[in-house]
């Protein structure tokens, strides 16, 4: 993914609305109003946030009669664990074998054997 | 779980990331500084590291090779900033596969306890850098199952 993709899929989740929002999303589609519902917050705000979401992939926007239905798009969360677990993934297994190194030389300590 | 945690803040040139372990600090500081402990943790275990130099000390240069089981090579560099000590470790660090784009890491270790936290500061020069960076520089070629997306939500809500 493309630096400034990620950074525009950064930006839109750094808000716990816009989190609260995809999450909702995760049970299905849903309409301004619904997703306003659980929230203090008008409706416009909440638009404001589907906006944001829809520039940064995030979801995608449709009409059913008089209502806009939004939808989550899963590709862009992805690409951005994919991201993340990688360098994660890295520091997990080096950080494993140094706990296994410091084992390995405070039992050579304890022996008597100093490495 | 996870025991390594990592935080990348959107919009912040930064990386930080905490562990803790179960030796005291001068052991641990002896691992992260001499380069025949440090080849034996250093990256996954696929990959073998090859210190080119290690000169621990102000001013001092570094530069280590990891090779994949592939043949392929990735060198890094970069110069120790100050006495590097159990309180900190403050050094350059570059990619040579992306040169020109230099980071500046600060490494701290608190012992409590009998056990250290090691705590990792990386700051970029930009946050397209940093982005770049875990994006590629430490690319393994891994393919990454997809992951479930509530967990992923769930994650991204702690992180």
């Amino acid at each position: 993914m493309a630096a400034d993709r990620l950074s525009l899929v950064f930006g839109a989740l750094a808000d716990p609305t816009r989190r609260a929002i995809l999450t909702r999303l995760t049970e299905g589609e849903a309409t301004v109003a619904e997703l306003a519902a659980p929230f203090r917050v008008s409706q416009p705000a909440i638009s404001r946030h589907l906006k944001v979401l829809e520039a940064a992939g995030l979801i995608s926007r449709s009409r059913r009669a008089t209502a806009r239905l939004s939808r989550l798009e899963a590709e862009p969360l992805r690409e951005v664990t994919t991201w993340l677990a990688r360098y994660q993934r890295f520091w997990d297994e080096s950080h494993e074998r140094l706990d296994d190194l410091l084992a390995a030389l405070q039992a050579a300590d304890q022996g008597g054997h100093n490495e | 779980m996870s025991k390594t945690e990592i935080t990348a803040e959107p919009g912040i040139p930064l990386i930080v990331m905490t562990r803790d372990f179960d030796a005291p600090r001068d052991l641990v500081f002896r691992a992260y500084t001499e380069p025949q402990l440090l080849v034996r943790w250093l990256g996954p275990r696929d990959l073998t590291t090859t210190v080119d130099r290690y000169d621990v000390r102000d001013g001092g240069r570094w530069r280590y090779v990891q090779r994949d089981p592939e043949g392929n090579e990735h060198g890094f560099h970069g110069v120790f900033h100050g006495a590097p000590s159990p309180e900190a470790i403050v050094q350059t660090f570059e990619y040579e596969g992306v040169p020109g784009h230099v980071m500046l890491e600060t490494t701290t270790f608190e012992e409590r306890g009998g056990t250290t936290l090691v705590r990792t500061v990386s700051s970029f020069q930009s946050v397209a850098d940093r982005d770049g960076m875990v994006a590629s520089g430490m690319e393994r070629g891994v393919h990454e199952g997809d992951e479930r997306l509530c967990e992923l939500l769930a994650r991204l809500q702690v992180g």
